[in-house]
Protein backbone atom coordinates (compact mmCIF):
# COMPACT_ATOMS: atom_id res chain seq x y z
CA UNK A 1 0.00 0.00 0.00
CA UNK A 2 1.17 3.48 -0.77
CA UNK A 3 1.04 5.54 2.39
CA UNK A 4 0.99 9.32 2.28
CA UNK A 5 3.37 10.93 4.77
CA UNK A 6 3.07 14.69 5.32
CA UNK A 7 6.58 15.90 6.02
CA UNK A 8 8.01 19.24 6.99
CA UNK A 9 10.69 19.93 4.38
CA UNK A 10 11.75 23.40 5.49
CA UNK A 11 10.33 25.95 7.94
CA UNK A 12 6.59 26.44 7.37
CA UNK A 13 6.60 24.12 4.34
CA UNK A 14 4.98 20.68 4.25
CA UNK A 15 5.09 18.24 1.37
CA UNK A 16 3.43 14.91 0.81
CA UNK A 17 5.69 11.91 0.29
CA UNK A 18 4.79 8.31 -0.40
CA UNK A 19 5.96 5.22 1.43
CA UNK A 20 5.27 1.71 0.24
CA UNK A 21 4.08 -0.34 3.22
CA UNK A 22 3.02 -3.94 3.56
CA UNK A 23 -0.03 -4.93 5.57
CA UNK A 24 1.19 -8.47 6.13
CA UNK A 25 3.67 -7.72 8.89
CA UNK A 26 3.72 -7.71 12.66
CA UNK A 27 2.88 -4.00 12.62
CA UNK A 28 -0.56 -2.74 13.55
CA UNK A 29 -2.02 -0.14 11.19
CA UNK A 30 -3.66 2.85 12.83
CA UNK A 31 -5.60 5.64 11.20
CA UNK A 32 -4.82 8.83 13.16
CA UNK A 33 -7.98 10.70 14.16
CA UNK A 34 -6.87 13.48 16.52
CA UNK A 35 -3.40 15.00 16.67
CA UNK A 36 -2.10 17.61 19.07
CA UNK A 37 0.64 20.17 18.40
CA UNK A 38 3.55 20.32 20.86
CA UNK A 39 6.01 23.17 21.41
CA UNK A 40 8.73 20.83 20.12
CA UNK A 41 6.86 20.53 16.79
CA UNK A 42 6.65 24.31 16.65
CA UNK A 43 10.40 24.62 17.05
CA UNK A 44 10.78 22.61 13.84
CA UNK A 45 7.88 24.31 12.07
CA UNK A 46 9.23 27.79 12.72
CA UNK A 47 12.85 26.72 12.16
CA UNK A 48 14.06 27.76 15.61
CA UNK A 49 15.87 24.45 16.15
CA UNK A 50 18.99 25.83 14.49
CA UNK A 51 20.33 25.22 11.02
CA UNK A 52 22.33 22.08 11.76
CA UNK A 53 19.50 20.29 13.57
CA UNK A 54 17.04 21.26 10.85
CA UNK A 55 19.35 19.98 8.12
CA UNK A 56 19.89 16.73 9.98
CA UNK A 57 16.28 15.97 10.89
CA UNK A 58 14.23 17.24 7.95
CA UNK A 59 12.35 16.18 5.94
CA UNK A 60 10.28 14.62 8.70
CA UNK A 61 6.62 14.17 9.63
CA UNK A 62 5.85 16.15 12.79
CA UNK A 63 3.55 15.36 15.75
CA UNK A 64 4.11 12.90 18.56
CA UNK A 65 0.86 13.46 20.45
CA UNK A 66 -2.09 11.67 18.96
CA UNK A 67 -4.77 9.04 18.98
CA UNK A 68 -6.35 6.94 16.29
CA UNK A 69 -8.23 3.77 15.59
CA UNK A 70 -6.91 0.40 14.56
CA UNK A 71 -7.70 -0.34 10.92
CA UNK A 72 -5.64 -3.46 10.35
CA UNK A 73 -3.87 -6.07 12.42
CA UNK A 74 -2.63 -9.06 10.48
CA UNK A 75 -2.44 -11.05 13.72
CA UNK A 76 -5.99 -10.15 14.65
CA UNK A 77 -5.16 -9.22 18.24
CA UNK A 78 -6.48 -5.68 17.92
CA UNK A 79 -10.04 -5.48 16.70
CA UNK A 80 -10.66 -3.10 13.81
CA UNK A 81 -12.05 0.15 15.15
CA UNK A 82 -10.35 -0.07 18.55
CA UNK A 83 -9.51 3.46 19.76
CA UNK A 84 -5.87 3.72 20.78
CA UNK A 85 -3.29 6.21 21.92
CA UNK A 86 0.00 5.94 20.02
CA UNK A 87 3.32 5.78 21.87
CA UNK A 88 5.95 7.92 20.09
CA UNK A 89 9.01 6.39 21.76
CA UNK A 90 10.47 3.46 19.83
CA UNK A 91 13.01 1.43 21.82
CA UNK A 92 15.38 -0.81 19.89
CA UNK A 93 16.83 -2.66 22.90
CA UNK A 94 15.96 -3.50 26.51
CA UNK A 95 17.86 -2.53 29.62
CA UNK A 96 17.26 -3.60 33.23
CA UNK A 97 18.20 -0.21 34.67
CA UNK A 98 17.73 2.41 32.01
CA UNK A 99 14.13 3.16 31.01
CA UNK A 100 13.19 2.99 27.32
CA UNK A 101 12.91 6.75 26.98
CA UNK A 102 16.49 7.28 28.18
CA UNK A 103 18.20 4.66 26.03
CA UNK A 104 20.28 6.55 23.51
CA UNK A 105 19.38 3.93 20.90
CA UNK A 106 15.65 4.65 21.14
CA UNK A 107 13.95 6.56 18.37
CA UNK A 108 11.36 9.21 18.96
CA UNK A 109 8.67 10.28 16.55
CA UNK A 110 8.86 13.84 15.25
CA UNK A 111 12.45 14.03 16.43
CA UNK A 112 14.53 12.45 13.69
CA UNK A 113 11.85 9.85 12.94
CA UNK A 114 8.53 10.36 11.15
CA UNK A 115 5.73 11.49 13.46
CA UNK A 116 2.01 10.85 13.21
CA UNK A 117 1.16 13.19 10.29
CA UNK A 118 0.50 10.30 7.92
CA UNK A 119 -2.45 8.71 6.16
CA UNK A 120 -1.84 5.59 8.24
CA UNK A 121 0.69 4.94 10.99
CA UNK A 122 2.39 1.55 11.18
CA UNK A 123 3.20 0.74 14.81
CA UNK A 124 4.77 -2.16 16.63
CA UNK A 125 2.01 -3.80 18.64
CA UNK A 126 3.50 -2.78 21.98
CA UNK A 127 3.33 0.90 20.94
CA UNK A 128 -0.46 1.10 21.34
CA UNK A 129 -2.59 1.52 24.41
CA UNK A 130 -6.31 0.96 24.14
CA UNK A 131 -8.59 3.85 25.11
CA UNK A 132 -12.10 3.70 26.54
CA UNK A 133 -14.70 4.38 23.84
CA UNK A 134 -16.21 7.29 25.71
CA UNK A 135 -13.08 9.32 26.48
CA UNK A 136 -13.08 12.82 24.99
CA UNK A 137 -10.92 12.52 21.85
CA UNK A 138 -9.78 16.14 22.15
CA UNK A 139 -8.33 15.45 25.59
CA UNK A 140 -7.05 12.00 24.64
CA UNK A 141 -5.17 13.61 21.75
CA UNK A 142 -2.66 15.08 24.19
CA UNK A 143 -2.31 12.08 26.52
CA UNK A 144 1.35 11.99 25.56
CA UNK A 145 1.81 15.32 27.32
CA UNK A 146 0.06 13.94 30.41
CA UNK A 147 2.41 10.95 30.38
CA UNK A 148 5.32 13.39 30.76
CA UNK A 149 3.95 14.40 34.15
CA UNK A 150 3.04 10.82 35.01
CA UNK A 151 6.56 9.70 34.18
CA UNK A 152 8.14 12.51 36.23
CA UNK A 153 5.84 11.59 39.13
CA UNK A 154 6.87 7.94 39.06
CA UNK A 155 10.53 8.97 39.15
CA UNK A 156 9.84 11.48 41.90
CA UNK A 157 8.15 8.79 44.01
CA UNK A 158 11.15 6.51 43.62
CA UNK A 159 13.70 9.14 44.58
CA UNK A 160 12.16 11.78 46.87
CA UNK A 161 11.84 11.60 50.68
CA UNK A 162 8.46 10.71 52.07
CA UNK A 163 7.30 14.01 53.59
CA UNK A 164 4.92 15.32 50.95
CA UNK A 165 2.86 17.99 52.71
CA UNK A 166 3.44 20.78 50.23
CA UNK A 167 4.25 20.80 46.54
CA UNK A 168 5.20 23.77 44.41
CA UNK A 169 4.53 23.81 40.67
CA UNK A 170 6.37 26.47 38.68
CA UNK A 171 4.79 27.36 35.34
CA UNK A 172 1.23 28.35 34.44
CA UNK A 173 1.17 26.77 30.97
CA UNK A 174 -0.17 23.45 29.74
CA UNK A 175 2.38 21.27 31.50
CA UNK A 176 2.05 23.26 34.74
CA UNK A 177 -1.72 22.78 34.63
CA UNK A 178 -1.43 19.05 34.05
CA UNK A 179 1.25 18.59 36.72
CA UNK A 180 -0.63 20.59 39.36
CA UNK A 181 -3.83 18.67 38.57
CA UNK A 182 -2.25 15.24 38.73
CA UNK A 183 -0.39 16.09 41.95
CA UNK A 184 -3.64 17.29 43.54
CA UNK A 185 -5.47 14.11 42.56
CA UNK A 186 -2.58 11.86 43.55
CA UNK A 187 -2.01 13.63 46.89
CA UNK A 188 -5.40 15.01 47.84
CA UNK A 189 -4.23 15.77 51.39
CA UNK A 190 -1.17 17.71 50.30
CA UNK A 191 -1.10 21.42 49.60
CA UNK A 192 -0.39 22.29 45.96
CA UNK A 193 0.96 25.78 45.32
CA UNK A 194 1.18 27.29 41.87
CA UNK A 195 3.91 29.77 41.01
CA UNK A 196 3.10 31.60 37.80
CA UNK A 197 3.22 34.99 36.20
CA UNK A 198 0.16 35.39 33.97
CA UNK A 199 -2.97 36.18 35.92
CA UNK A 200 -5.58 34.93 33.47
CA UNK A 201 -3.74 31.66 32.99
CA UNK A 202 -3.43 31.14 36.74
CA UNK A 203 -7.17 31.63 37.10
CA UNK A 204 -7.73 28.34 35.29
CA UNK A 205 -6.12 26.46 38.20
CA UNK A 206 -9.28 26.26 40.30
CA UNK A 207 -8.24 23.04 42.07
CA UNK A 208 -5.01 24.22 43.74
CA UNK A 209 -4.57 25.45 47.30
CA UNK A 210 -2.74 28.69 46.61
CA UNK A 211 -1.44 30.60 43.60
CA UNK A 212 1.50 32.98 43.83
CA UNK A 213 2.77 35.47 41.31
CA UNK A 214 6.48 34.78 40.98
CA UNK A 215 7.25 38.44 41.64
CA UNK A 216 5.22 38.57 44.86
CA UNK A 217 5.95 35.41 46.78
CA UNK A 218 5.60 35.91 50.55
CA UNK A 219 8.90 35.37 52.37
CA UNK A 220 7.58 32.60 54.60
CA UNK A 221 6.28 30.30 51.88
CA UNK A 222 8.02 26.92 51.94
CA UNK A 223 7.52 23.71 50.00
CA UNK A 224 8.69 20.13 50.46
CA UNK A 225 9.14 19.39 46.76
CA UNK A 226 8.87 21.20 43.47
CA UNK A 227 7.95 20.54 39.84
CA UNK A 228 9.48 22.91 37.33
CA UNK A 229 7.23 23.25 34.28
CA UNK A 230 8.41 26.59 32.94
CA UNK A 231 10.92 25.56 30.29
CA UNK A 232 12.82 27.80 27.90
CA UNK A 233 14.56 30.87 29.28
CA UNK A 234 12.17 30.94 32.21
CA UNK A 235 13.47 27.68 33.60
CA UNK A 236 16.60 29.39 34.97
CA UNK A 237 14.63 31.81 37.15
CA UNK A 238 12.16 29.10 38.07
CA UNK A 239 14.81 26.64 39.24
CA UNK A 240 16.66 29.31 41.22
CA UNK A 241 13.44 30.44 42.85
CA UNK A 242 12.64 26.83 43.75
CA UNK A 243 16.07 26.49 45.35
CA UNK A 244 15.25 29.56 47.48
CA UNK A 245 11.82 28.40 48.68
CA UNK A 246 12.26 24.65 49.05
CA UNK A 247 12.93 22.98 52.40
CA UNK A 248 16.33 21.27 52.77
CA UNK A 249 16.51 17.73 51.41
CA UNK A 250 13.64 18.39 49.05
CA UNK A 251 13.45 17.17 45.47
CA UNK A 252 13.15 19.29 42.37
CA UNK A 253 11.68 17.57 39.31
CA UNK A 254 12.71 19.42 36.19
CA UNK A 255 10.30 18.96 33.28
CA UNK A 256 10.74 22.11 31.22
CA UNK A 257 12.91 21.85 28.13
CA UNK A 258 15.37 24.65 27.42
CA UNK A 259 17.12 25.11 24.11
CA UNK A 260 20.16 26.67 25.86
CA UNK A 261 22.09 25.75 29.03
CA UNK A 262 20.81 27.58 32.12
CA UNK A 263 22.74 28.76 35.16
CA UNK A 264 21.54 27.45 38.49
CA UNK A 265 22.59 28.10 42.06
CA UNK A 266 24.50 24.91 42.75
CA UNK A 267 25.91 26.32 46.01
CA UNK A 268 22.44 26.26 47.58
CA UNK A 269 21.66 22.87 46.07
CA UNK A 270 24.69 21.60 47.99
CA UNK A 271 23.93 23.53 51.19
CA UNK A 272 20.33 22.35 51.29
CA UNK A 273 21.16 18.82 50.17
CA UNK A 274 18.62 18.98 47.39
CA UNK A 275 17.87 16.27 44.86
CA UNK A 276 17.37 17.34 41.27
CA UNK A 277 15.45 14.82 39.20
CA UNK A 278 15.59 15.20 35.47
CA UNK A 279 13.00 13.56 33.31
CA UNK A 280 12.22 13.57 29.66
CA UNK A 281 9.56 12.05 27.48
CA UNK A 282 7.91 8.83 28.61
CA UNK A 283 7.54 5.13 27.82
CA UNK A 284 4.79 2.62 27.23
CA UNK A 285 4.27 1.99 30.97
CA UNK A 286 3.56 5.68 31.51
CA UNK A 287 0.85 5.58 28.84
CA UNK A 288 -0.77 2.59 30.53
CA UNK A 289 -0.61 4.34 33.92
CA UNK A 290 -1.99 7.57 32.52
CA UNK A 291 -4.95 5.95 30.76
CA UNK A 292 -5.75 3.99 33.95
CA UNK A 293 -5.50 7.18 36.02
CA UNK A 294 -7.90 8.98 33.67
CA UNK A 295 -10.32 6.06 33.78
CA UNK A 296 -10.22 5.88 37.58
CA UNK A 297 -10.70 9.61 38.11
CA UNK A 298 -13.00 10.85 35.33
CA UNK A 299 -12.88 14.30 36.91
CA UNK A 300 -9.32 14.60 35.62
CA UNK A 301 -10.61 14.42 32.04
CA UNK A 302 -13.21 17.09 32.86
CA UNK A 303 -10.50 19.44 34.13
CA UNK A 304 -8.32 18.69 31.14
CA UNK A 305 -11.11 19.78 28.79
CA UNK A 306 -10.10 23.29 29.85
CA UNK A 307 -6.80 22.74 28.05
CA UNK A 308 -8.43 22.16 24.65
CA UNK A 309 -7.53 25.52 23.12
CA UNK A 310 -8.69 25.21 19.54
CA UNK A 311 -9.79 22.39 17.28
CA UNK A 312 -9.03 22.41 13.56
CA UNK A 313 -10.44 20.12 10.92
CA UNK A 314 -7.55 19.19 8.63
CA UNK A 315 -8.29 18.07 5.08
CA UNK A 316 -5.45 19.74 3.17
CA UNK A 317 -1.84 20.76 3.69
CA UNK A 318 -3.05 24.37 3.93
CA UNK A 319 -5.25 23.32 6.87
CA UNK A 320 -2.13 21.93 8.59
CA UNK A 321 -0.35 25.25 8.12
CA UNK A 322 -3.39 27.15 9.41
CA UNK A 323 -3.47 24.97 12.54
CA UNK A 324 0.24 25.52 13.24
CA UNK A 325 -0.06 29.27 12.66
CA UNK A 326 -3.10 29.51 14.91
CA UNK A 327 -1.26 27.56 17.58
CA UNK A 328 1.58 30.10 17.48
CA UNK A 329 -0.79 32.91 18.35
CA UNK A 330 -2.64 30.99 21.04
CA UNK A 331 -1.49 31.70 24.55
CA UNK A 332 -3.54 29.11 26.41
CA UNK A 333 -4.32 25.49 25.71
CA UNK A 334 -3.52 22.85 23.15
CA UNK A 335 -4.22 23.01 19.44
CA UNK A 336 -5.91 19.85 18.22
CA UNK A 337 -6.12 18.72 14.61
CA UNK A 338 -9.04 16.53 13.62
CA UNK A 339 -7.14 14.48 11.08
CA UNK A 340 -9.35 14.14 8.00
CA UNK A 341 -6.69 14.52 5.34
CA UNK B 1 -24.54 -1.21 2.92
CA UNK B 2 -21.47 0.46 1.58
CA UNK B 3 -19.63 -1.26 -1.26
CA UNK B 4 -16.33 -0.64 -2.99
CA UNK B 5 -15.85 -1.68 -6.58
CA UNK B 6 -12.37 -1.70 -8.02
CA UNK B 7 -12.48 -1.66 -11.78
CA UNK B 8 -9.77 -3.76 -13.34
CA UNK B 9 -11.51 -4.48 -16.59
CA UNK B 10 -8.89 -2.91 -18.84
CA UNK B 11 -6.45 -4.93 -20.87
CA UNK B 12 -3.78 -2.26 -20.93
CA UNK B 13 -3.47 -1.49 -24.60
CA UNK B 14 -2.02 1.94 -23.85
CA UNK B 15 0.89 0.38 -21.99
CA UNK B 16 2.40 -0.76 -25.27
CA UNK B 17 3.66 -4.19 -26.07
CA UNK B 18 3.27 -5.96 -22.77
CA UNK B 19 1.78 -9.31 -22.04
CA UNK B 20 -0.31 -8.32 -19.04
CA UNK B 21 -3.06 -5.81 -18.30
CA UNK B 22 -1.59 -2.71 -16.68
CA UNK B 23 -3.18 -3.32 -13.27
CA UNK B 24 -0.87 -6.31 -12.78
CA UNK B 25 2.36 -4.45 -13.50
CA UNK B 26 4.43 -3.93 -10.41
CA UNK B 27 4.99 -0.77 -8.49
CA UNK B 28 7.90 -1.25 -6.12
CA UNK B 29 7.65 -5.04 -6.56
CA UNK B 30 3.93 -5.33 -5.90
CA UNK B 31 1.12 -5.37 -8.50
CA UNK B 32 -0.53 -1.96 -8.81
CA UNK B 33 -3.97 -3.45 -8.18
CA UNK B 34 -2.81 -4.81 -4.81
CA UNK B 35 -1.67 -1.35 -3.70
CA UNK B 36 -5.13 -0.08 -4.64
CA UNK B 37 -7.09 -2.88 -2.94
CA UNK B 38 -5.06 -2.37 0.25
CA UNK B 39 -6.22 1.25 0.53
CA UNK B 40 -9.82 0.02 0.50
CA UNK B 41 -9.15 -2.73 3.02
CA UNK B 42 -8.01 -0.09 5.52
CA UNK B 43 -11.45 1.50 5.48
CA UNK B 44 -13.76 -0.43 7.78
CA UNK B 45 -16.92 1.24 6.46
CA UNK B 46 -16.96 -1.06 3.43
CA UNK B 47 -19.09 -4.16 3.78
CA UNK B 48 -17.76 -5.73 0.58
CA UNK B 49 -14.93 -4.89 -1.76
CA UNK B 50 -15.61 -6.10 -5.31
CA UNK B 51 -12.74 -6.45 -7.73
CA UNK B 52 -13.94 -6.57 -11.32
CA UNK B 53 -11.59 -8.41 -13.63
CA UNK B 54 -11.61 -9.52 -17.29
CA UNK B 55 -12.76 -13.14 -17.45
CA UNK B 56 -9.39 -14.55 -18.51
CA UNK B 57 -7.59 -12.79 -15.64
CA UNK B 58 -9.91 -13.80 -12.79
CA UNK B 59 -7.77 -16.66 -11.58
CA UNK B 60 -4.63 -14.56 -11.72
CA UNK B 61 -6.36 -11.76 -9.79
CA UNK B 62 -7.51 -14.21 -7.13
CA UNK B 63 -4.02 -15.68 -6.87
CA UNK B 64 -2.24 -12.40 -6.33
CA UNK B 65 -4.85 -11.28 -3.79
CA UNK B 66 -4.23 -14.51 -1.93
CA UNK B 67 -0.49 -14.03 -2.18
CA UNK B 68 -0.27 -10.41 -1.04
CA UNK B 69 -3.38 -9.99 1.09
CA UNK B 70 -4.04 -12.64 3.66
CA UNK B 71 -7.62 -13.26 4.61
CA UNK B 72 -10.09 -10.45 4.22
CA UNK B 73 -13.44 -12.02 3.55
CA UNK B 74 -14.82 -8.73 2.26
CA UNK B 75 -12.96 -9.12 -1.05
CA UNK B 76 -14.82 -10.73 -3.96
CA UNK B 77 -13.54 -11.06 -7.53
CA UNK B 78 -16.26 -10.58 -10.14
CA UNK B 79 -16.17 -10.96 -13.91
CA UNK B 80 -16.24 -7.65 -15.79
CA UNK B 81 -18.41 -6.55 -18.70
CA UNK B 82 -17.78 -5.29 -22.21
CA UNK B 83 -17.11 -1.69 -21.20
CA UNK B 84 -16.68 0.41 -18.09
CA UNK B 85 -20.36 0.86 -17.23
CA UNK B 86 -21.13 -2.74 -18.06
CA UNK B 87 -18.40 -3.75 -15.61
CA UNK B 88 -19.87 -1.51 -12.90
CA UNK B 89 -23.21 -3.21 -13.55
CA UNK B 90 -21.63 -6.68 -13.30
CA UNK B 91 -20.56 -5.78 -9.80
CA UNK B 92 -23.98 -4.42 -8.96
CA UNK B 93 -25.64 -7.58 -10.35
CA UNK B 94 -23.45 -9.61 -8.02
CA UNK B 95 -24.52 -7.44 -5.10
CA UNK B 96 -28.18 -7.74 -6.03
CA UNK B 97 -27.98 -11.51 -6.28
CA UNK B 98 -25.96 -12.00 -3.12
CA UNK B 99 -27.35 -9.39 -0.75
CA UNK B 100 -30.29 -7.68 -2.45
CA UNK B 101 -30.48 -3.94 -3.02
CA UNK B 102 -31.56 -1.45 -0.38
CA UNK B 103 -32.59 2.15 -1.02
CA UNK B 104 -29.60 3.63 0.75
CA UNK B 105 -26.89 1.28 -0.56
CA UNK B 106 -23.95 3.12 -2.09
CA UNK B 107 -21.03 2.01 -4.20
CA UNK B 108 -17.60 3.63 -4.47
CA UNK B 109 -16.13 2.74 -7.87
CA UNK B 110 -12.42 3.21 -8.46
CA UNK B 111 -9.83 2.59 -11.16
CA UNK B 112 -7.55 -0.26 -10.15
CA UNK B 113 -4.61 1.70 -11.60
CA UNK B 114 -4.99 4.70 -9.27
CA UNK B 115 -3.09 3.40 -6.24
CA UNK B 116 -2.24 6.82 -4.78
CA UNK B 117 -5.69 7.72 -3.48
CA UNK B 118 -5.98 8.75 0.14
CA UNK B 119 -8.12 7.97 3.15
CA UNK B 120 -9.74 11.41 2.82
CA UNK B 121 -10.79 10.87 -0.79
CA UNK B 122 -12.47 7.57 0.09
CA UNK B 123 -14.16 9.00 3.20
CA UNK B 124 -15.50 12.03 1.35
CA UNK B 125 -16.78 9.81 -1.45
CA UNK B 126 -18.72 7.67 1.01
CA UNK B 127 -20.10 10.66 2.93
CA UNK B 128 -21.09 12.54 -0.23
CA UNK B 129 -22.62 9.46 -1.89
CA UNK B 130 -24.84 9.00 1.16
CA UNK B 131 -25.82 12.66 1.08
CA UNK B 132 -25.94 13.57 -2.65
CA UNK B 133 -26.41 10.15 -4.35
CA UNK B 134 -23.76 10.82 -7.04
CA UNK B 135 -20.13 11.85 -6.60
CA UNK B 136 -17.19 12.54 -8.88
CA UNK B 137 -13.60 13.07 -7.74
CA UNK B 138 -11.92 15.95 -9.55
CA UNK B 139 -8.98 18.30 -9.49
CA UNK B 140 -8.98 21.82 -10.83
CA UNK B 141 -7.76 21.89 -14.43
CA UNK B 142 -4.08 22.69 -14.51
CA UNK B 143 -3.64 23.20 -18.23
CA UNK B 144 -6.05 25.20 -20.32
CA UNK B 145 -8.62 22.88 -21.86
CA UNK B 146 -8.99 23.23 -25.61
CA UNK B 147 -12.02 21.89 -27.41
CA UNK B 148 -11.79 20.89 -31.03
CA UNK B 149 -14.53 18.94 -32.66
CA UNK B 150 -12.54 18.06 -35.79
CA UNK B 151 -9.09 17.73 -34.23
CA UNK B 152 -7.74 20.41 -36.54
CA UNK B 153 -9.10 23.75 -35.42
CA UNK B 154 -10.14 25.12 -32.05
CA UNK B 155 -13.86 25.19 -31.66
CA UNK B 156 -13.89 26.48 -28.09
CA UNK B 157 -11.65 27.38 -25.15
CA UNK B 158 -13.67 27.06 -21.97
CA UNK B 159 -12.88 29.31 -19.00
CA UNK B 160 -10.22 27.40 -17.09
CA UNK B 161 -11.45 28.38 -13.63
CA UNK B 162 -14.61 26.36 -14.13
CA UNK B 163 -12.84 23.36 -15.69
CA UNK B 164 -11.94 20.26 -13.71
CA UNK B 165 -10.21 17.02 -14.54
CA UNK B 166 -12.05 13.87 -13.61
CA UNK B 167 -10.37 11.22 -11.50
CA UNK B 168 -11.88 8.38 -9.52
CA UNK B 169 -13.48 7.27 -7.25
CA UNK B 170 -16.94 7.91 -8.62
CA UNK B 171 -19.64 6.96 -6.17
CA UNK B 172 -23.33 6.37 -6.45
CA UNK B 173 -26.51 5.44 -4.74
CA UNK B 174 -26.84 2.03 -6.35
CA UNK B 175 -30.56 2.03 -7.07
CA UNK B 176 -30.39 5.49 -8.63
CA UNK B 177 -27.54 4.45 -10.93
CA UNK B 178 -29.26 1.23 -11.97
CA UNK B 179 -32.50 3.04 -12.78
CA UNK B 180 -30.76 5.63 -14.93
CA UNK B 181 -28.58 3.08 -16.68
CA UNK B 182 -31.48 0.87 -17.62
CA UNK B 183 -33.39 3.81 -19.03
CA UNK B 184 -30.70 4.31 -21.69
CA UNK B 185 -30.98 2.91 -25.21
CA UNK B 186 -28.16 0.62 -26.41
CA UNK B 187 -26.89 3.44 -28.56
CA UNK B 188 -26.78 5.84 -25.61
CA UNK B 189 -25.01 3.20 -23.54
CA UNK B 190 -22.26 3.08 -26.16
CA UNK B 191 -21.76 6.84 -26.12
CA UNK B 192 -22.15 7.51 -22.41
CA UNK B 193 -19.06 5.76 -21.06
CA UNK B 194 -18.89 7.83 -17.88
CA UNK B 195 -21.33 6.88 -15.13
CA UNK B 196 -21.27 10.40 -13.65
CA UNK B 197 -22.25 11.80 -17.03
CA UNK B 198 -25.27 9.50 -17.11
CA UNK B 199 -26.32 10.82 -13.69
CA UNK B 200 -25.77 14.44 -14.67
CA UNK B 201 -27.74 14.03 -17.91
CA UNK B 202 -30.56 12.45 -15.96
CA UNK B 203 -30.76 15.51 -13.76
CA UNK B 204 -28.88 14.32 -10.68
CA UNK B 205 -26.72 16.79 -8.77
CA UNK B 206 -23.30 15.13 -8.96
CA UNK B 207 -21.25 16.32 -6.00
CA UNK B 208 -17.56 17.13 -6.53
CA UNK B 209 -14.99 15.70 -4.14
CA UNK B 210 -11.53 17.20 -4.29
CA UNK B 211 -9.01 14.72 -5.67
CA UNK B 212 -5.25 15.07 -5.55
CA UNK B 213 -2.77 15.88 -8.31
CA UNK B 214 -0.88 12.76 -7.29
CA UNK B 215 -3.94 10.51 -7.62
CA UNK B 216 -2.65 9.58 -11.05
CA UNK B 217 -3.87 6.85 -13.33
CA UNK B 218 -1.01 4.56 -14.23
CA UNK B 219 -1.83 3.98 -17.88
CA UNK B 220 1.29 4.56 -19.92
CA UNK B 221 4.92 3.46 -19.48
CA UNK B 222 5.63 7.09 -18.58
CA UNK B 223 3.08 6.97 -15.72
CA UNK B 224 4.64 3.78 -14.40
CA UNK B 225 8.05 5.45 -14.39
CA UNK B 226 6.66 8.46 -12.54
CA UNK B 227 4.83 6.26 -10.03
CA UNK B 228 7.94 4.21 -9.30
CA UNK B 229 10.05 7.34 -9.01
CA UNK B 230 7.86 9.03 -6.43
CA UNK B 231 7.83 5.93 -4.26
CA UNK B 232 11.57 5.36 -4.57
CA UNK B 233 12.18 8.96 -3.54
CA UNK B 234 10.81 8.24 -0.08
CA UNK B 235 12.49 4.92 0.55
CA UNK B 236 15.18 4.81 3.17
CA UNK B 237 13.47 6.74 5.92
Amino acid sequence: MINQVYRLVSPRQFEVTYNDESLQTDYVVVRPTHLSICAADQRYYTGTRGKQTMAKKLPMALIHEGIGKVVYDAKGEFKTGTPVVMVPNIPTEEDDIIAENYLRSSKFRSSGYDGFMQDYVFLKRDRLVQLPEDMSPHVAAFIELITITMHALVRFEQKAHSRRDTFGVWGDGNLGFISALILKKRYPNSKIYLFGKTKYKMEHFSFIDEAYNIDEIPEDVRIDHAFECAGGKGSQDAINQIIDYIHPEGSIAILGVSEYPVEINTRMILEKGLTVIGSSRSGKADFVNTVEFMKEIPEVVEYLELLVGSVHEVRTIQDIIDAFEKDLTTSWGKTIMEWKI
Amino acid sequence: MIYAEILAGGKGTRMGNINMPKQFLTLNNKPIIIHTIEKFILNDRFDKILVVSPKEWIIHTKDIIKKYIAGDDRIVVVEGGKDRNDSIMSGINYIEKSFGLNDDDVIVTHDSVRPFLTHRIIEENIDSALEYRAVDTVIEAIDTIIESTDGEIISNIPVRSSMYQGQTPQSFNIKMLVDHYHSLSDEQKNILTDACKICALKGENVKLVKGEVFNIKVTTPYDLKVANAIIQESIGR
